[in-house]
């Protein structure tokens, strides 16, 4: 088994609310708790969960642009949290981020032309040549650099500024690509371009993926293999196929069965599952599904149930399968 | 098919995209108050710099046989004052003393106070409540009361009412820079360059300060106007500019007890005053129109 | 939001600790010997030691502030170089004639200019907005103490209708009254036109909200869409009425110049003429203090009328 381009131990990152007369800190926002995984090189990894569980917060912790509270996150066997500045600079070439807001994404005072070369030219890039191989990507991503170079952004259409967003990303030729809801804002048929475009700069350029969305449909069109999470804590991972398949964790039962389907014999009657999402101020002790859990047992709300292995690729995080064997090796 | 794929992109080429400045500028150019403005205020400017060629007499000669002549009298085309010197050539050269008095002062609060403001908007925590806080004390004073304050401390004077009015305008813009930065710093593109590993002083370069000067310019064109009148107003109380140098406020007062005897020769450096700022206030409304983001 | 309430209330005195330290250190800044600027030229040897001991003048800096602090908590401002009367007698006297005067000339300000403004939005693009634009414009570019100086010209010298000079000559609510109307009248004109443009701002975003056009397109002009503008800007109007009655209360010090009414603001043109510091320190700090109280009052005043500001 090759090494993990990725690796992700115990991040956790409470933030804190202020209030009352002194500001004091009166709660703390539970956004990511002691999330593990890993993701090897050349697969797309897809996070999936409801709004409000963490999927962002966890995406910028990644790549550092938060300071996690406590966790570690290796890139290629290397240290991030510990890297120096210069080192992180170097390391940010490496990793990047694509944005969810493609309206908020991009600087409305330069072009998209000056916006792609920025990053070339933060890394002390000569800028004609910046600017040449700005253009070239703008290209390969299917915007020709001679009729929109020049434009800004709110001149695009939503698809086109994420096609933006993905040429800045990559200009830096990247090994790791993080996407965080990367066609949550688009139009349906904007959505397929995107994601297809982006399965295809994945193959030649041997690119490693993760992609968070709350969307089932993406994340099963593009992951190899699958996290599901749960108002900030890990509940589920595996192939996507096993997890479509045979999902364990409840949450994620229900999460498969309550995409609405086209297919009449589909149709369900009864809700999947019901209740509103607790928030993450004050998330339930123990198993944090638990409020919303048809199979619910009194030992979920003592303790958090550890990752336990289901099969060689596939771990939940429920009392339900406690008492599965280990595989025999 | 060249000639097709010529034809569809040539139009496009065609309406070549205008930046954010260039249509402001665009916007301005059409907006008729505005362009008069413009105008009126050349005129000034321009009158006020050419002064010394342009001025009839010397400001500060003048002989008291002639005081307060009226306006049109034979030689004197404004009249002259009450120690006899020329009213033209003193509202020339005192346009000088007024628009430098009141503009330095807008000046200097635009650079101090959007370098302060963006670095407690950008750095924020300690750094953000030393210096909003004490830019809040200053707020509290209502701005002619805190001129008065601290050229009375000061004592009068051309350099101290800059200072004073420097004091007095640099908290409103910090105020203006700080919230600005503050809201562009929450925008997603800031946390793309820093993912791209820029650092502070590039990101503040390249993305934060083109975003934040808008509001920042708007703010400080609105405070050109009062700073004449505060300007002049230092002067009226005997608090900015000194006899014998020409002043608009300065000739205001002394010019005071004379409208008993000449009702017209007493009002032209009010009415200098009035004008400059009437037509600083329609120039800086015509540049918040057009710098306006619609669409 | 009592929690707003407590917090604003916090913040306050730091911000009149700060004003105090300003008009603390006004004394020293003053070029001179600090002695000379408390004390007037005749003064006794005896008088000297004293004051000097009060003020602690041998003491370090910090030390003094604290004194003087001190004393002016208990109200004690010190005396008038010029008249030898307690600072704190004179202030008031005329803090009294100046709050008259900002008082009426905000009523003035507010009743036209939210008149004005409301005219100006409801007929966005007419003459009639051209009209009170135009009025605002003029009000804002007109400084008051050339205007008072027209108006006395105007009224006083030419058609003799109204006085020139002083709060009035012989007694009475009438005289009083006479006298107040041009002094009102000049100092009242720049918040006029602040007071218009930001009502007429405040109620067009609100005209122009999707659902209020989607009722004017109806046809519904009514008393109903006019309530609900006004309602919703008075947060916007309260604040930069608030804003401008301050103004008034400092900017009054050129009006009354021009007036001589006997005011805050002709105590502090006197003072500066005769360098007299301690009614100087004694006026800035009344007023500012004032000032701070009053931006407390609006603020307070705000979330009474928008809750959602003290969520924040």
């Amino acid at each position: 088994m090759r090494a993990p381009l990725l690796e992700a131990r115990g991040l956790r990152k409470h933030f804190p609310l202020r209030g009352g007369v002194l500001q004091r800190t009166q709660a703390w926002v539970r956004a990511v708790d002691d999330v593990s995984f890993e993701v090897a090189p050349g697969e797309t990894l897809g996070i999936v969960g409801e709004s409000g569980c963490g999927k962002s917060t966890l995406a910028r912790l990644l790549l550092r642009l938060i300071e996690p509270d406590a966790g570690v996150v290796r890139f290629d066997g290397e240290d991030v949290l510990a890297a120096s500045p210069t080192r992180m600079k170097r390391l940010r070439r490496d990793m990047q981020l694509v944005f969810q807001d493609p309206y908020a994404s991009l600087n409305p005072r330069l072009t998209i032309e000056d916006t792609v070369a920025f990053s070339l030219l933060v890394h002390g890039t000569p800028r004609a040549e910046a600017e040449e191989r700005a253009r070239a990507l703008l290209g390969r991503v299917g915007l020709d650099p001679r009729l929109h170079g020049r434009r800004y952004a709110h001149e695009l259409s939503g698809g086109q500024r994420q096609r933006v967003n993905i040429a800045r990303a990559l200009v830096l030729d990247p090994k790791l690509l993080v996407l965080d809801e990367p066609v949550s804002a688009l139009d349906k048929s904007v959505q397929a371009q995107v994601l297809n475009l982006l399965r295809d700069l994945k193959a030649e350029r041997a690119l490693t993926y993760v992609l968070i969305s709350h969307d089932l449909n993406v994340i099963e069109y593009v992951s190899d293999r699958v996290l599901v999470m749960y108002l900030g804590e890990v509940v589920e991972t595996g192939t996507a196929e096993a997890l479509s398949q045979s999902p364990k964790h409840p949450y994620t039962q229900a999460l498969f069965a309550s995409a609405p389907s086209m297919d009449p014999d589909r149709r369900m009657d009864r809700l999947p599952i019901t209740g509103d999402p607790p928030n993450a101020i004050n998330p339930p002790s123990g198993c944090r599904f638990r409020t919303r859990c048809p199979f619910v047992m009194p030992r979920c709300g003592e303790m958090t149930p550890p990752r336990v292995p289901v099969s060689a690729t596939h771990e939940v995080a429920c009392y339900l399968y406690e008492a599965a064997p280990a595989p025999v090796a | 098919m060249a000639l097709a794929t010529a034809l569809i992109e040539a139009p496009a080429l065609a309406t070549a995209p205008m930046s954010y400045w260039r249509t402001v500028g665009w916007r301005l150019a059409r907006d008729r108050a505005t362009l008069i403005a413009g105008g009126v205020l050349a005129v000034i400017v321009l009158s006020a710099v050419l002064a010394p060629w342009l001025a009839p007499y010397d400001p500060a000669a003048g002989s008291i046989r002639l005081r307060l002549a009226p306006v049109g009298a034979p030689g004197h085309v404004l009249g002259t004052d009450e120690q006899g010197r020329d009213m033209l050539s003193r509202l020339l050269w005192g346009g000088r003393m007024t628009l430098v008095a009141g503009l330095t002062p807008v000046l200097v609060a635009f650079v101090l106070g959007t370098a302060l403001g963006v670095m407690a908007g950008y750095v924020g925590g300690l750094t953000n409540m030393l210096i909003m806080r004490t830019m809040d004390i200053f707020y509290a004073f209502p701005a002619v009361l805190l001129a008065i304050a601290i050229s009375g401390a000061l004592g009068p004077g051309l350099p101290n009412t800059l200072i004073s009015l420097s004091i007095v305008f640099v908290p409103r813009v910090v105020r203006v820079a700080e919230s600005a930065t503050v809201q562009v710093k929450g925008l997603e593109y800031i946390a793309a360059a820093r993912a791209s590993g820029a650092g502070v002083r590039a990101i503040v370069r390249h993305h934060l300060l083109a975003n934040v000067l808008g509001p920042i310019l708007v703010s400080s064109s609105t405070q050109f106007s009062l700073a004449i009148i505060l300007a002049a107003g230092l002067s009226f109380l005997g608090l900015g500019v000194t006899p014998p140098a020409a002043e608009w406020g300065l000739m205001l007062n002394t010019l005071r007890q004379s409208i008993y005897v000449n009702a017209l020769v007493p009002a032209l450096p009010g009415l200098a005053i009035f004008v400059t700022s009437m037509a600083f206030n329609l120039l800086s409304d015509g540049l918040r129109d057009a710098m306006e983001i619609r669409g | 939001m009592w929690v707003y309430v407590g917090r604003r209330l916090l913040l306050a005195i730091p911000t009149l600790l700060g004003a105090s330290v300003i008009v603390f250190a006004m004394v020293h800044l003053a070029p001179g010997d600090p002695i000379a600027a408390v004390m007037p030229a005749e003064a006794s040897k005896a008088e000297i030691e004293a004051t000097k001991r009060a003020y602690g003048f041998d003491k370090p800096l910090p030390v003094q502030y604290l004194v003087w602090l001190g004393r002016v908590a208990q109200g004690d401002l010190g005396k008038s170089l010029a008249t030898r009367r307690p600072v704190i007698l004179d202030v008031r006297d005329a803090l009294a004639n100046s709050l008259v005067l900002a008082l009426a000339s905000s009523l003035v300000a507010f009743g036209l200019g939210v008149a004005l403004g409301l005219v100006a939005a409801f007929r966005q693009g007419r003459v009639l907005d051209k009209l009170a634009s135009g009025i605002a414009v003029v009000g804002v570019s007109v400084p008051h103490y050339w205007a008072g100086i027209i108006l006395i010209i105007v009224f006083s010298v030419q058609l003799n209708w109204l006085p020139a000079m002083g709060a009035a000559n012989d007694p009475g609510v009438w005289e009083y009254l006479r006298h107040m109307i041009l002094p009102t009248v000049a100092l009242s004109l720049i918040p006029l036109g602040v007071i218009t443009r930001v009502v007429r701002s405040a109620a067009l975003d609100i005209l122009n909200q999707e659902f209020v056009l989607a009722l004017r397109a109806k046809g519904l002009v009514s008393r109903r869409v006019f309530t609900h503008v006004v309602k919703n800007s008075l947060p916007q109007i309260l604040t930069v009425l608030g804003l401008q009655f301050g103004f008034q209360l400092g900017g009054s010090v050129l009006v009354e110049a021009v007036f001589s009414w006997p005011g805050t603001g002709y105590l502090l043109n006197l003072a500066i003429f005769q360098r007299d510091i301690p009614v100087l320190q004694g006026v800035i700090l009344v007023l500012a203090t004032f000032f701070v109280l009053l931006n407390l009052a609006v603020d307070l005043l705000q979330t009474v009328i928008d809750p959602r500001i003290a969520r924040h």
